[in-house]
This record gives C-alpha cells, sequence and structure tokens, in this order.
C-alpha cells in the first residue's frame, strides 16, 4: 500500500458514532464494496443493540425471533454469568442470513469498530449469504423471519393447548436429533399423497402462518409413489418409506406411529431451523473469511482515499490483527485452527496468486495464477465452494509452510501419536486432504440412518450407524438420545454400529 | 436501500420465557442449592438477603442436552495442527493423559468438565424459590394479615371549603384569568393617571384646554377606581379549595419482635441458632409486606430494647425472668405500633430456662395480652444437640415448654418448636408456615 495522503476530509473523527456518521461511512463503504469489488448483497438492515440484547441474541442462536425453551435460558444463563465475571466478550456484530439482512451492532462500538463491522457485517458476511451455492439452494433468506414468526407462535399456541412439559418433551427430543435432522445430498424425497393429505390436514389451521419454507420443502419432494399394502415385504418398505434416511426428525415426522400432528409440526419446525442452519456450519472458514477479506480491503481503501484518519485506521487495523491471530498447536491459547485466520489467510493468498504468481503456483493452480481479475475469482470461489471442498481446491504450498501445518496421526492401535505429514513438497497434498476432511461435516458428524421399520410387524426402528476409522459414538450421550428417539418413536429403537473398512 | 435502527431501547428481558424455562426445569435442583445456602449461610447482618442476588452451583445432569457424537477415544484420526518446528515425517509423540483425543475438537462441547452448571439467581427469585410453597399462617382465616385504617385521600377542588384548605395556585390562576377577560384596570394605570393629574395639579396658572383635560382625567380615574372596585383583585368566585375524603388504606407494615434470652446459659450456638430463625422470619415478612421493621428485645432477668449488633454480640449477666421481655414487648406495642396500623410478629428464642413460677406469668401475658393483637408468634425451643429425648418429644420439657404448650391449645396462631442446630431451622420454619397446618385447622373445625 502506498504511503497513504493524509485524511482530507475523513468521515468522521473521535470515537463517539452517531447516527449520521453511521450513515456517511456506510454510503462511503458501499461505494467500494459495490464498485470496486463487485460486491452483490441484500439490502441491509442494521441494528443498533446493548449488552443485554446482545446475549439473548447469543442464547437464541443469533436468531432475532425464537421459540421458547429451557435450553436457551441455560445458555443465557451461562453466558451471562461470563460475561459479567469478565471472562468472556461479546461478538461486536452478529449478522443473519435474511432478506433484508439484519446485523446487529453493539453500541458500545467505537465510530471506527462501527465502520469495521458495517464493512465484515454488511457487507462481507451478506455477500456471502447472497451469493454461496448453499444458503441459495438450502434457505430461503426472504421467508426465514415469517418461518420464525410462525414457529414461535405455534410453540407458544401448543404449550398453551397441551401443557408446558408436553411441548418441552417433543422440542428436548427433537433438539437431541437437531445434527440428525437436515438432509445432507440432493434433495428431500416426495412424500407419497397419502402423506400430502396428512399434512394438509395438520396445516389446514395453520394457513395464516405463511411459512414459506413448508411450502418450499414440500414442493421440491421426489417420487409419488402410492403404496402397496399387501406387499410388505422389506424393500416395498424401503421404496415407501425412502430408507435408508439419513435425516431422522423427518423420517420421524412423517411415519412415527404414535405421534401427534401437532407433535409431527414441532420436529418439522426443529430440522426446518437445523436445515437454515445447517449451511452455515459447513462454511465458517469461508464466511468469516469473505467477511474479514472484504473488511481488511475496504478500511485499506477508505484509508488510501483519506476517508479515515490514521488513529481509526490504527484502531481497526489492531483489531482486525487480533481477530486473524493464529496461535501455534503448543501455545496455551490453541483452540483449534481459527476460522477467520485460515480463510483470511486463503483468500488473500489467492488474491497474490492472482497478482504475483511464483511458478509454483502456476504449477498448482495453473486456472487462475496471474488472472488479472483477481477479484472474480474470489467471488467465484464465494460461490461455489464449502469449506472442505475450498480448501482442498485453494491451500496452496505457499500457505501450509506459512503456517507451519503438520498431520499428526492418533491411531488407537499404535502407543503414540504419529507425525505422518509436514509442510514439504511430499505432504502439501495429503496435508491438504487432511485439513478439508476436518471441515467435512459429513465426515465430522456421525452417519447414522434409518434402515427399516416393519411398522406391521414389531415396529421396531433400526438405525446404522456407518462406522469409520473406528471411531464410534460416545456410549453415555447415545443412550440418552436413544431415549429422546423411543419417546418419538413409541416403540423400540436399536441402533447398530456398521464398520466399514478403512479407506486408507 | 438500506435502514439502521436503533434497538436498544427496545423491552427488556426478551429471554425471560427461557428464563422461566430454565429454572422450572431446574426447580428441584435449585431448590435444594437454595435451602443448603440458607442452612449453611453466615448471616452477616439482620437482612442478610442476598442483595445482587445468588449465586447458585447446579448438578448439571438434568440439564444436560445429548447428542450423537463422536467418541474421543479409539479409531484412527488425522489431526492438522499449524506451527510445526522440528517435527520431521515419522516422529512419534507419547499420547497425552487423560484421554486419546489429541484435537478433542468432537467432544469439547457437550462432554466432559460441565458436571456443574453456576448461574446467578436474582434476589427476587432466590425468596421465590425459598419460600416455595409457604404462606401466612392466618391468611385464609382473616381474609387479610393486612389490617386497615382510616385516612384521607385528595379528591380535587370545590368551590367552598375552610380557609386554610385554600388552593392558593388554582384561586390565583381563576383570578388572573377573570382579571384579564373583564379588562381590570391595573394599578400601574391607576398611578400613572394619578402622577399625570397631580402634575397638572401642580400647575399654578392652567390654559383652558389644560383645565378640559384635567377634569377629562378626573373623570377617568373615577371611571378606574369605580371598575377596580366593581371587578375584585379576588373574587369569591376565584376561591378553590382542597377537598380529602376518607378512605380505607390498606396497612401493610409489619413488625417483628425478636426476643431471645441472653443470659449465660446461651452461648454463641444458641445465638447463632435463634439468628437464624429471625432472619428467615424477616425476610419471610418482607416479601409480604411493603414494609417491615425489626425491634430486638433481650432479657435476663430485665428485658431492654437493643440494636442489632448489641442484641446478637453483647454479653449479659443475670437471671433468668423470661415475663420481662413479653411486658417489654406489650409496652413497646403501646407505645408505638398501634396493633391497627402495624401486623405484630413475634419471635421468641430462648434455652427453655425460668424462673420460678415465672412462666405461668408469660402464658397470661401471651394469652391476654399479646396474642390478641399478634398476627403470628413463634416460640423457638435451642436445646442440647444431646438432648434427643426432649427432640422426639414434645410432652417433655421444664415449666416454660409445658405452660407454652397450654398457650399453643388456645391459641391457634401460636408455634412452638424445638432446635438443636443450624439444619433444624429451615424446616421447622417451613413447618410453621406451610399451608398443610392451616388445612389441619379446617379439617378440625
Amino acid at each position: 500500500m502506498q504511503a497513504a495522503e493524509t485524511a482530507r476530509t475523513p468521515l468522521f473523527d473521535g470515537p463517539e458514532w452517531t447516527f449520521e456518521l453511521m450513515e456517511k461511512a456506510r454510503d462511503a463503504i458501499e461505494q467500494i464494496a459495490l464498485e470496486d469489488l463487485g460486491l452483490d448483497v441484500y439490502p441491509n438492515q442494521i441494528e443498533i443493540i446493548s449488552a443485554e440484547q446482545m446475549l439473548d441474541a447469543y442464547s437464541c442462536v443469533g436468531l432475532p425471533l425464537m421459540y421458547q425453551h429451557w435450553s436457551f435460558g441455560k445458555h443465557f444463563a451461562r453466558d451471562e454469568a461470563l460475561y459479567r465475571t469478565g471472562r468472556q466478550g461479546l461478538a461486536y456484530e452478529i449478522v443473519i442470513n435474511s432478506n433484508p439482512c439484519i446485523s446487529y451492532n453493539m453500541e458500545e462500538n467505537t465510530m471506527a469498530m462501527q465502520t469495521l463491522v458495517m464493512a465484515h457485517a454488511a457487507f462481507g458476511h451478506n455477500h456471502f449469504f447472497k451469493n454461496n451455492y448453499l444458503f441459495q439452494q438450502w434457505t430461503d433468506a426472504a421467508g426465514i423471519h415469517d418461518y420464525l414468526a410462525f414457529a414461535k407462535n405455534y410453540i407458544a399456541a401448543c404449550e398453551q393447548r397441551y401443557g408446558l412439559s408436553a411441548v418441552e418433551e417433543v422440542l428436548d427430543a427433537a433438539h437431541a436429533l437437531q445434527s440428525q435432522g437436515v438432509f445432507r445430498y440432493g434433495r428431500p424425497p416426495k412424500p407419497t399423497s397419502e402423506e400430502l393429505v396428512a399434512m394438509q390436514k395438520v396445516r389446514e389451521g395453520y394457513e395464516s402462518s405463511q411459512s414459506v419454507l413448508d411450502i418450499w420443502t414440500d414442493s421440491t419432494l421426489g417420487r409419488d409413489k402410492l403404496e402397496q399394502p399387501e406387499d410388505a415385504s422389506f424393500s416395498a418398505r424401503r421404496k415407501q418409506m425412502n430408507l435408508p434416511q439419513e435425516n431422522l426428525l423427518y423420517f420421524l415426522e412423517k411415519h412415527s406411529p404414535k405421534l401427534e400432528p401437532w407433535q409431527c409440526e414441532i420436529l418439522r419446525i426443529v430440522r426446518m431451523l437445523a436445515q437454515y442452519l445447517y449451511p452455515q456450519k459447513q462454511t465458517k472458514v469461508m464466511n468469516e473469511g469473505c467477511a474479514t477479506f472484504v473488511h481488511y480491503y475496504i478500511i485499506n481503501k477508505l484509508y488510501e482515499q483519506g476517508q479515515i484518519t490514521e488513529g481509526a485506521f490504527m484502531e481497526m487495523l489492531h483489531s482486525h490483527t487480533n481477530v486473524v491471530m493464529q496461535p501455534e498447536y503448543d501455545d496455551p491459547r490453541y483452540s483449534g485452527i481459527n476460522p477467520y485466520a485460515l480463510g483470511f489467510a486463503m483468500m488473500q493468498d489467492i488474491r497474490r496468486i492472482c497478482q504475483n504468481p511464483t511458478d509454483e503456483d502456476r504449477e498448482w493452480f495453473p486456472d487462475f495464477a496471474g488472472n488479472p481479475d483477481w477479484r472474480g475469482v474470489l467471488r467465484d470461489a464465494w460461490a461455489n465452494y464449502r469449506d472442505e471442498s475450498f480448501i482442498q481446491q485453494f491451500l496452496s504450498p505457499n500457505l501450509i509452510r506459512k503456517f507451519k501445518l503438520f498431520t499428526l496421526t492418533n491411531d488407537a492401535d499404535l502407543p503414540n501419536l504419529v507425525v505422518s505429514q509436514i509442510h514439504n513438497r511430499a505432504g502439501y497434498k495429503a496435508i491438504r486432504r487432511d485439513l478439508a476432511k476436518q471441515y467435512d461435516l459429513a465426515y465430522l458428524e456421525p452417519d447414522i440412518q434409518v434402515t427399516d421399520a416393519d411398522l406391521r410387524g414389531d415396529r421396531e426402528l433400526k438405525l446404522t450407524h456407518t462406522v469409520r476409522d473406528g471411531i464410534h459414538l460416545d456410549e453415555e450421550e447415545q443412550e440418552e438420545v436413544l431415549k429422546h428417539l423411543r419417546r418419538l418413536w413409541g416403540y423400540g429403537v436399536r441402533l447398530d454400529a456398521v464398520e466399514t473398512a478403512s479407506e486408507h | 436501500m438500506h435502514h439502521f435502527i436503533d434497538r436498544r431501547a427496545n423491552p427488556k428481558g426478551k429471554s425471560l420465557g427461557n428464563r422461566q424455562r430454565f429454572l422450572r426445569r431446574a426447580r428441584e435442583n435449585i431448590k435444594e442449592r437454595v435451602d443448603q445456602s440458607v442452612r449453611g449461610k453466615s448471616i452477616q447482618s439482620g437482612s442478610g438477603v442476598p442483595d445482587g442476588g445468588e449465586k447458585v452451583t447446579i448438578p448439571s445432569r438434568g440439564l444436560k442436552e445429548p447428542r450423537f457424537f463422536h467418541s474421543s477415544k479409539g479409531g484412527l484420526r488425522r489431526h492438522v495442527l499449524p506451527g510445526n518446528k522440528d517435527f520431521v515425517v515419522g516422529d512419534t509423540i507419547k499420547r497425552p493423559q487423560g484421554g486419546a483425543g489429541q484435537g478433542g475438537r468432537k467432544a469439547s462441547e457437550e462432554g466432559d468438565g460441565e458436571d456443574e452448571f453456576s448461574f446467578t439467581l436474582t434476589q427476587e427469585e432466590y425468596l421465590e424459590i425459598l419460600f416455595e410453597g409457604l404462606e401466612l399462617p392466618d391468611l385464609v382465616e382473616k381474609a387479610t394479615v393486612e389490617t386497615e385504617t382510616i385516612g384521607t385521600r385528595r379528591a380535587g377542588l370545590t368551590t367552598a371549603g375552610t380557609p386554610n384548605n385554600l388552593n392558593l395556585v388554582r384561586t390565583m390562576r381563576n383570578s388572573l384569568g377573570r382579571r384579564i377577560a373583564l379588562q381590570r384596570p391595573t394599578t400601574k394605570s391607576q398611578r400613572d393617571l394619578e402622577e399625570q393629574i397631580a402634575e397638572l395639579e401642580a400647575l399654578d396658572d392652567r390654559t383652558p384646554p389644560q383645565e378640559d383635560f384635567l377634569e377629562a382625567l378626573r373623570k377617568k380615574l373615577d371611571g378606574i377606581i369605580r371598575k377596580r372596585k366593581v371587578v375584585g383583585y379576588i373574587d369569591p368566585l376565584d376561591l378553590r379549595y382542597d377537598t380529602f375524603v376518607p378512605e380505607k388504606i390498606r396497612n401493610s407494615r409489619a413488625v417483628v419482635f425478636c426476643l431471645m434470652d441472653v443470659s449465660g446459659s446461651m452461648q454463641e450456638r444458641e445465638k447463632d441458632l435463634a439468628k437464624r430463625f429471625f432472619l428467615l422470619l424477616h425476610l419471610f415478612l418482607e416479601r409480604c409486606y411493603e414494609h417491615t421493621e425489626l425491634v430486638f428485645v433481650r432479657h435476663t432477668h430485665h428485658a431492654q430494647e437493643v440494636d442489632e449488633e448489641t442484641f446478637f454480640y453483647a454479653r449479659e449477666t443475670g437471671g433468668t425472668i423470661v415475663s420481662t421481655a413479653l411486658e417489654k414487648m406489650k409496652e413497646i406495642i403501646e407505645e408505638r405500633y398501634p396493633p391497627d396500623e402495624w401486623n405484630i410478629y413475634g419471635a421468641q428464642a430462648s434455652d427453655g430456662e425460668n424462673f420460678g413460677n415465672d412462666s405461668v406469668r408469660c402464658k397470661k401475658l401471651l394469652l391476654n395480652d399479646l396474642l390478641p393483637v399478634s398476627q403470628f408468634y413463634a416460640y423457638v425451643e435451642i436445646v442440647d444437640e444431646a438432648a434427643e429425648m426432649l427432640l422426639n418429644n414434645p410432652e417433655a420439657g421444664e415449666d416454660l415448654w409445658q405452660n407454652y404448650r397450654e398457650v399453643k391449645a388456645q391459641a391457634q396462631h401460636f408455634e412452638m418448636q424445638r432446635v438443636s442446630q443450624p439444619g433444624h431451622i429451615y424446616p421447622i420454619f417451613r413447618e410453621f408456615f406451610l399451608p398443610k397446618v392451616k388445612g389441619a385447622q379446617y379439617a378440625g373445625s
């Protein structure tokens, strides 16, 4: 960056923020974001909130409206205790994948921080939400608020009607299965006509609740098959109930012999929200990387253009540096790889590869090394990848060296841990593959599927856990979850572990 | 298109519903801890209320949110870590102790290390849980424990009343309005005119036009004077009086008499037990009444009203005559706490010793003078931890105990109990105030 001219007419001077100043700063940021970086964002709705409201938002997984459940109260109590005793700070902002894109800014932020936060959330995250394929495919940004309102009202109504305890029981059980309540691949199957009628009935009373997500899922359901009741063979059941089924909540909602319609609707709400949040779990590195890259670029531009003072710039850089710090593995502060650090470094690296490629880069990234349009390359990456594929595709040897990454193999059969790869030519590909795997939710989360349930026989729900690399489920928790599952299914539930041959 | 929204003024307590559900869920555990915290607490002052709330730690057993997740042990895992210093491929590292999961990514969030869950209850929630299920003893019987007195309340303005109720502001406002409307000449205009006239009169020789002018001025002055007389400065029409109407006022004041024997036989332990009981009673009543006061009466062979510090910590020697304390209480009630304005609660602690046949006198005082004006009277006898015989057998006991038993037979709002250790205090307190006592009365009546 060339020596910046001294700020001619800075947007603001001094730490206090006002709405007028924020308006000015936002306009300046928008100009760079849209015209220079070519971002494409939802309209922004920037809300200023207090610390207590931030804690509120924390407890409800960051959503502005949420149904009521004791676990949110528990999280609030814990976060509040941590915050009050100073053991945990609060985020500067929270941003919601919705249209308009809502971002919450803390009132305690200085004007410089508000500027940074706007660049980060209202443009960085916002662009990512709007353009990434996972969010486009799996979430409905325009409908989420209506759906949340529907969910909140529906559950409140159920509490009135069936009692707090009855609703709590269903919600507890549904929460326990939340990670198994998403469709990971492809589209959810189409319901049978019988199910369509049942769904219709359930929802008749709630027509007004305009749950767009409902309509969307239902309309994208796959095959529509009439069952053959006489033929109760295993294969017929498999066809009829779309087995094997990875989405346990979906399966229970459709096939549980015990659940009342309102209980099914609650399961549906929980899995809808799990599905809505699922893309965020898969794009932590990219999402934060994108937002951090955008804010870093924008504050540098603002400074170059003399729109912010040196003091403000320093304050922003200070905060930026803290955010992207990556402690090494033997540092007491180390707690895994910092998604901000990795994402930001990778995106900066992509820009570097476009602008100043080395021979190594040309060899590894022939597609875009030296491509003059680095903005286009980045936008394409933001739009079409998730963490796992992004790392697999874009992690460069240069970065592996910079982070000094190494792979530690922990094989329970061996007495010691073994360093299996280090940052050398022989190790780059393996490290890249191993790191990508660390971000693959399909690998991180247990693969549990419904494999059979004979409703005309013993009605036992058979689940299969496909064990990879000899990693089993945590026994204690597994029992607890199965208890919940039995409650929802009403009959026996069996979970079998099936080992697969290790792929290595 | 964009906009900014200031949410800071939004109503607070958005997550209140969640908190209530959480407390409800953890109720059993919290209750246990709160009871414990009261029993084990060293009480600093008479109102040892945890002002900023009370921190409780509950086992997280019932608060687990189980999930399916991978065990942290076993299997083949690969961890990519940053910051390699001098490792080369093939180096081995000893497995860290305490679980194989070096990265521990999968188990860290929900699993280990969360057996206890700490958070802060507000004072309100704390007391609510502490006194859950307790009621004022004779709430139903007397319909209300709050006595009523007649007071007065302002009830607007009237046009008639006594001068001491004259509302000056409103009266003067009316007067001003009327004077402006009726164009009452001001004092200044009259004075100006008079000066002009005096000026003219002072001239020795006046020209005819001046004479005419003077005449006109005089006429005008007459008019002004007349008008000022007709349109008075304050007219009876302007007068406004405050009115007061008599009203029944619910009396929500309570006074708690803490009576304690401080003779030599009462040691630290006994005093501490008594103190816990007084504290609970005070805390409980504080929740029920807008205003509570404490009166401390200590006695040996004579009784004194003292401050809290002296009450609990000062030493005194002498014999033991319980009735002196009751006399003192009666005296103080007569002096300062008329029973129609105050809800009176008595709490007496003693080790059960009394002089000669003084106990009969105590009985009479209680039955004739004190119990009729009190809402509730509790007697706590502090006995030796070894004296199990006494604890288990309410019929056994010394003079004072026996006489009080007779009192109890006649008065339903009198309660008595023996304690020997801090753990007893809270249960007997609960026993005193549990609604079942009342239920039994009903069943009996």
